[in-house]
């Protein structure tokens, strides 16, 4: 079986910019997976490799086992990409534009069926009818998404599928996109919400400068963050032996990590001789946007 | 056998028809006015004064002129003006994503610039023979020039769209390039009416041999030979259908 994504080696520069540095990648049929990383990483530029808007300067991709440039025909079957920007066309209906779209990708009027099917998953059959133009913005988002959808591709590639939209709008497109992968469907995303990739990806790749810096599966990369956070508030100074620990001072008060919970005895005892009355305490888990701050901020 | 690459092809030649079609006051009727336009008014000034041809009057001559006049910047007007909005706006990425080939792009964007051009054309010619006889001496000749011209426009609509990167680059392109080569190709007058040197630079202006070709399909009269003028303009078309395909190939101005 061949892997849904295959990046073998891929360079990319622009002039005198190193885009993409060397990468190697192998993404399984099936995963939900994240490419996470700041500003100008290369997330854009493997997406674009990916979808054929953008030839690598070195090495080769690989769609489902389809060369990107050699058969591109395939590869681009088996690809549906939401773009991160509100693109549309301002002639016609929604259901006009899925239409053409399916029709890009070969598929007949027997393909109808499918299209009003995602209109109806995508909580949009009211809307079939009207002129993109009319649209708001998270109606346009959800087009977006079944614009990718209507040749039934088994990779999605989803470009910040969530940026601008709604916090109830999001919980619905995350279990729209769950449902996608639970169907089969590999699923990559790239996203600034890391509480997102946290949420529903299995395996992520961190991106810096256009390298991989970290890959390995979302709970292992939480587990490399051993400890855990402890957030105090009191009034006061926090007593100097506790400084080493200090992560961060925050309006809340001190936020300390302890890389082992009985680390807290330490805390406490400190506090007590400094005769320091707490006021709140919390112990927070780590979550991948520390470890991407960690690892990110590492690799500089 | 119907391929998914020809349901491709034809889904994109369906959508640019549909574009044009879905704002036809825009793109049909209004140039069909604006051609009743000028027919009215040179017909009125000049008609009794100018005889072009002996036995024709001023007013027919003007006609066929208008006729591929309008049909060639309406061919132009299709393709570039698609491009150019689909390249601002950023759809053209739903185009790009797909399995559509860079040939099979190019035909369907030069198949409906031929449908607008030949669309416009018909409309001004039906209108007019409300008000006017015209004579048809060679109507196969009037359609081969109708379809080649406004395939070679549609072409350089094409090259227009592709490299314009702003509307005012789009509309520059339109009113130094395409408005100046069709006004000067003899649309209101013979060649022969002018100085010879100006009748030397009309002889390299493309869009003369379209209108004269074109013209003597109705008259069996023309300035030159109707198959010099069918010669050249095939040429150009090949010459332009040939910088198209290149520049779509290496995704010029559309893939990085």
């Amino acid at each position: 079986m061949p892997a849904a994504v295959q990046f073998h080696d891929v360079s990319k520069h622009f002039g005198a910019l190193q885009a993409l540095d060397g990468v190697d990648l192998s993404i399984e049929q099936g995963e939900f997976f994240a490419l996470l990383g700041p500003n100008g990483a290369g997330k854009s530029t493997m997406i674009n490799i990916l979808s054929g808007l953008l030839r690598p300067s070195q090495g080769s991709v690989e769609v489902m086992g389809f060369d990107v440039i050699k058969q591109y025909r395939e590869a681009r079957r088996s690809l549906g990409v939401v773009p991160q920007e509100l693109v549309f066309d301002p002639f016609f209906s929604l259901r006009e534009m899925l239409r053409f779209q399916a029709g890009y990708f070969g598929k007949r009027k027997d393909n109808d069926v499918w299209i009003d099917e995602v209109i109806e998953g995508l909580g949009l059959s009211d809307k079939a009818g009207t002129n993109m133009r009319k649209l708001s913005g998270g109606m346009k988002r959800r087009a977006l998404i079944a614009q990718a959808l209507v040749h039934k591709p088994p990779v999605i590639v989803l470009d910040e599928p969530t940026a601008g939209v709604d916090v109830e709008l999001r919980h619905m497109l995350w279990e729209f996109i769950r449902r996608l992968n639970a169907d089969g469907h590999t699923i990559i995303l790239t996203t600034h919400y890391l509480e997102e990739a946290e949420e529903l990806c299995s395996r992520v790749a961190l991106l810096k400068q256009g390298k991989i810096i970290k890959l390995d599966t979302t709970a292992n990369l939480l587990r490399t963050m051993h400890g855990k956070l402890l957030q105090l508030k009191f009034s006061g100074e926090l007593p100097a032996a506790l400084i080493p620990m200090l992560k961060e001072k925050n309006p809340e008060g001190y936020l300390l990590k302890l890389d082992e919970v009985s680390a807290l005895e330490h805390v406490l005892v400190n506090l007590r001789q400094a005769d320091i009355a707490l006021e709140d305490l919390r112990l927070i888990e780590p979550d991948l946007e520390d470890v991407f701050v960690e690892m990110v901020g590492k690799s500089s | 056998m119907i391929t998914p690459s020809m349901v491709g092809a034809w889904t994109l030649f369906k959508k640019e028809l549909l574009r044009f079609w879905k704002v036809s006051f825009q793109t049909v009727a209004a140039p069909v006015i604006t051609a009743l336009l000028y027919l009215l008014i040179f017909s009125h000034v000049l008609g009794s004064h100018v005889e072009i041809y002996p036995g024709v009057d001023y007013t027919v001559f003007l006609i066929p002129g208008l006729i591929m006049m309008s049909l060639l910047q309406n061919a132009f007007a299709n393709s570039s003006s698609s491009l150019i909005q689909s390249k601002v706006m950023g759809n053209i990425i739903f185009i790009l994503i797909t399995p559509i080939s860079y040939l099979e792009f190019f035909l369907a964007f030069l198949a409906a610039s031929i449908i607008r051009g030949v669309c416009v054309g018909f409309c001004i010619y039906l209108v007019s023979t409300l008000f006017i006889d015209l004579p048809l001496e060679h109507p196969w000749i009037i359609l081969a020039f109708a379809f080649l011209g406004s395939a070679m426009l549609g072409a350089f609509g094409i090259i227009a769209g592709l490299w314009a990167e702003k509307f005012d680059q789009m509309a520059a392109f339109q009113n130094f390039v395409i408005m100046p080569l069709s006004f000067l190709s003899g649309v209101f007058y013979s060649i022969h009416s002018l100085p010879p040197f100006w009748q030397k630079v009309s002889h390299l202006n493309p869009f003369f041999y379209m209108i004269d070709g074109f013209r003597f399909g109705f008259f069996g009269v023309g300035d030159i030979s109707p198959w010099l003028s069918l010669s050249i303009v095939v040429f150009s078309l090949l010459v332009l259908s040939i910088i198209t395909i290149l520049m779509l190939r290496a995704g010029y101005k559309l893939r990085g």
